[in-house]
């Protein structure tokens, strides 16, 4: 059973967003980490940063491959998880936690909606074979 | 038109693997598993107590009759005739232009019977080679009917030896035995890829399925785990070992990879002497060199290295050492760089970091030397 919590909502390229008034909290989700295996190094933009739905935010390496990060959301980045950088391996042991990547304020609240579901997003996982 | 990829090959015990929870990934044509729990987990295991890996992707061919000696010398450079029966050689298959068509273990199984065990991806490439160029002897691609375990790590000679019905402790390394291992017959080779001690185990196809659940059953107290080829990877990158298709290929000579120790033009002619030769005597342009990164990026096959702007060569291996806890790489630096502590930059995504030229083995070998 994958781990997907109903309160966010998903890319297909495996990130998740949390609304949190009018800003977004990002990650990649449970799935991402564990087809990923052992992250070793994040990426991550500097505050201040503008990032755009479904363009690049980041990088993150496992031990075997680099995958860009993909912002959910448009907005500007107004946090950013400084103790990744140091402790990458925190995205595989709490993708949804202390793994978070980024917060974003949004530019464009309207876009939460294009975002798929728990529900859609648990379908998507199961196609691609778990 | 539309082609269809040939389907991935399978070892013996894709399905063992399978059952055990890896994760499976397209190796070089075969069917393989990357990993079971985590790389950085099973590359510690192997490092501390013992790993089991199914290697049965690699390929052996057999040569024999009196031709089998002078068919090995032609078409392999380091000198065969000085292999004992129950010795293994290091050794490589070279094209007429001095690049490499692949590295392989050669063994001297009788007086007058070698086995080279090649890499997957290369098996069809190496078979047309071999008895292309390797006439005069009797070639047998066994392959298909050979399966290959790898028993790795501190504690796998007494696993090994519990299990085994001669005694391994006196295969020094380098060599083999032939021996009865949990009853299956094996070929018992004091070899690796991961510079641990610990042993190579060729046995029957057929019945690698009973060999690998009786190590498995019998490394239980040791701690031992199957091991995927991602930590086969980063253990031999912390050995500084070549991976061929990364680290050497048709393109790159033996010396600049640094393996001059098994090209031997004195044991007369070979396929490649004469260009190998060239390149001796004019001196090579490039070195395969180790480094550390000096923070946490990693450098991939392909990346560009660079110092003071200009461009100097470029990583053919990278990732993370688990037992370093830090990036390391390998690549093709020129050679006036090539000496431990030059430092240089590695171009990751558009972004200069910086690397130094590190000795190698990144970490001290623990394979039995004598």
């Amino acid at each position: 059973m994958a781990n997907v919590p109903a309160d966010l909502r998903y890319t297909k390229e495996h990130e998740w967003a949390k609304l949190e008034g009018d800003k977004a909290r990002v990650g990649i989700t449970a799935f991402a980490q564990e087809q990923l295996g052992d992250v070793v190094f994040v990426e991550l933009p500097k505050v201040g940063a503008k990032v755009s739905a479904m363009k690049t935010f980041g990088v993150v390496e496992s031990v075997k491959a680099v995958s860009d990060l993909f912002a959910p959301l448009t907005g500007e980045v107004v946090e950013i998880n400084a103790e990744l950088p140091k402790k990458p391996e925190v995205v595989n042991a709490d993708p949804y936690g202390k793994g978070w990547m980024i917060v974003v304020k949004l530019a464009n609240p309207k876009e939460w909606e294009t975002l798929m579901s728990a529900a859609d997003y648990e379908k998507l996982v199961a196609a691609a074979g778990h | 038109m539309t082609q269809t990829p040939a389907p991935l090959k399978r070892t013996p015990l894709r399905d063992v693997h399978v059952k055990a929870g890896a994760k499976m990934v397209p190796f070089g044509g075969w069917d393989m598993p990357v990993q079971y729990t985590g790389i950085i987990e099973e590359h510690r295991c192997v490092r501390s107590a013992v790993g089991l890996f199914d290697i049965s992707h690699m390929g052996e061919f057999e040569v024999r009759g009196p031709g089998a000696l002078g068919a090995v010398q032609r078409v392999t450079s380091n000198d065969a005739s000085t292999l004992a029966t129950g010795q293994v050689q290091y050794s490589l298959l070279c094209y007429p232009e001095g690049g490499i068509v692949d590295d392989l273990t050669l063994y001297r199984l009788a007086d007058q019977h070698y086995m080279l065990t090649v890499n997957a991806s290369n098996i069809d490439k190496d078979w047309e080679w071999v008895t292309e160029h390797g006439k005069g002897a009797d070639w047998k691609n066994v392959s298909a009917e050979t399966g290959l375990l790898a028993v790795q790590g501190p504690k796998a000679e007494g696993l090994v030896q519990r299990l085994a019905d001669t005694d391994v402790t006196r295969v020094p390394y380098y060599h083999f035995v032939k021996g009865g291992v949990a009853g299956v017959p094996c070929v018992i080779s004091r070899t690796g890829y991961t510079g641990e001690d610990g042993f190579e185990l060729y046995a029957p196809a057929e019945r690698l399925e009973s060999l690998w659940n009786a190590l498995m059953e019998g490394g239980k107290s040791d701690g031992i785990q199957p091991i995927g080829l991602g930590a086969r990877d980063t253990l031999r990158l912390e050995m500084k070992f070549a991976l061929y298709g990364n680290d050497i290929d048709e393109t790159t000579s033996p010396l600049e990879a640094g393996l001059g120790w098994v090209v031997k033009p004195a044991k007369g002619d070979f396929i490649g002497r004469a260009a190998i030769e060239k390149v001796r005597a004019a001196g090579v342009t490039r070195k395969l060199v180790g480094f550390e990164m000096a923070e946490r990026a990693v450098a991939r096959h392909g990346y560009r290295m660079s110092k003071d702007g200009a461009e100097v060569g470029v990583v053919t291996s990278g990732s993370f050492s688990p037992s370093l806890e830090r990036c390391i790489g390998m690549g093709y630096l020129r050679a006036d760089l090539a000496p431990a502590g030059t430092e240089l930059d590695v171009d990751i995504r558009g972004q200069a970091h910086r690397a130094r030229v590190a000795k190698t083995p990144f970490v001290p070998s623990k394979a039995k030397k004598s």
